[in-house]
């Protein structure tokens, strides 16, 4: 009876990976913090974090949806195929570079970057330019902190961290290029792992 | 000012790359557009609760014990635990933010806060085990681990220096 899966456990299960839990998180803190705030300190003290805070989130809304746009247009105008092109075997530092700018504007959630980077793996990209790719899209996102960081830190905060975080990427790219890590994770090992 | 420029900035990218869908036909356009509403829309209750929560966490956070822990004074130590609380906030874009932001509300100092989010981004181990591990590699995503352990340091490191 393959075709009805659908057992009582197997649906919890399925429910609770569809859950987000990072969002479940925030929201039982927020709402805790906020319970808590109007319990003890009264409603005025309550009243005028959340005019302040709900000013804030107006304020941003602009920015998310511009960024959203952008982040969709440049999904459609540019296809996957082109990208994989250009981080080619022996790519060198200029691999590095380019790996870590692609990763740094490449529009994407985490369902779609791991697998990317494996893919860029298959077509020739070293552990160096996959490390770059990855490490460039977690640190220096520009979808990223324009949607999520700025809207929390504001603007000069998220410039001051781009300005010290921009190197990042190609360093930990040589760093996972040195001859040590070839135990760990050896040269063309990783072109076997298909996607 | 620079807020201003920056919605300015955006505006124009957006409408270049609109012009280029659009004279690639009106579905490409079209398309793009839905896309956009639809992360929009899926984008907006996160912020709102994520924004208005740091605003009563950090009003709810002990200032003492995050200016101990946390602030000027804090030094390396402050660092580690940065780093480590960095490491174990869950991934998802809203989490580590939403602390930091109120974490930099409440008085810890902003080198200890870039240390936080810097390891948030690389070694979120809840990201880790939600995607990176099951889409790639083993050894691969142990390389990367490995390289990134010293980064968060570097950026609280910077942070001072570039601060003066």
């Amino acid at each position: 009876m393959s075709s009805a899966p659908q057992t009582s456990k197997g649906r919890l299960i399925a429910y609770l990976k569809r859950v987000d839990w990072g969002l479940l998180i925030v929201a039982s803190l927020s709402f805790g913090a906020a319970l808590h705030v109007l319990l003890h300190e009264g409603l005025q003290v309550w009243t005028e974090i959340f005019a302040d805070d709900f000013w804030l989130f107006l304020s941003i809304l602009p920015k998310v949806a511009l960024g959203c746009l952008i982040g969709s247009l440049v999904r459609l105008l540019i296809a996957r195929e082109t990208i994989e092109r250009f981080i080619g075997e022996g790519s060198g530092l200029m691999g590095l570079l380019l790996a870590g700018l692609i990763g740094m504007l490449f529009p994407a959630g985490p369902f779609t970057i791991f697998p990317l980077a494996v893919v860029l793996m298959a077509s020739g990209a070293d552990r160096g330019a996959a490390i770059a790719f990855i490490s460039a899209w977690l640190l220096v996102g520009v979808n990223r902190a324009i949607i999520w960081e700025m809207p929390f830190f504001g603007t000069g905060f998220v410039l001051f961290r781009f300005l010290i975080s921009l190197p990042m990427p190609i360093l930990l790219g040589l760093f996972a290029r040195l001859p040590v890590f070839d135990r760990i994770c050896p040269p063309g090992s990783l072109r076997e792992d298909e996607p | 000012m620079i807020v201003l420029f920056f919605t300015i900035l955006l505006a124009g990218i957006a409408s270049v790359l609109s012009w280029m869908a659009y004279r690639r036909g009106g579905a490409t356009f079209s398309k793009a557009l839905n896309d956009a509403r639809g992360q929009f829309m899926h984008l907006l209750p996160r912020l709102l609760i994520g924004i208005l929560g740091s605003g009563f966490l950090a009003h709810l956070m002990p200032k003492e014990t995050v200016l101990a822990w946390f602030g000027p004074n804090s030094g390396i130590s402050g660092t580690m635990l940065a780093t480590l609380a960095g490491a174990l906030t869950p991934g998802g874009p809203v989490v580590g933010y939403a602390l930091g932001a109120a974490a930099i509300k409440a008085g810890a100092d902003l080198s200890q806060v870039m240390a936080y989010v810097t390891a948030w981004s690389l070694l979120t181990f809840n990201r880790m085990i939600t995607w990176e591990i099951p889409s790639m590699p083993g050894r691969l995503v142990l390389v990367r681990v490995i390289v990134s352990l010293p980064f968060p340091f570097l950026a609280a490191w910077l942070t001072v220096l570039f601060r003066g």
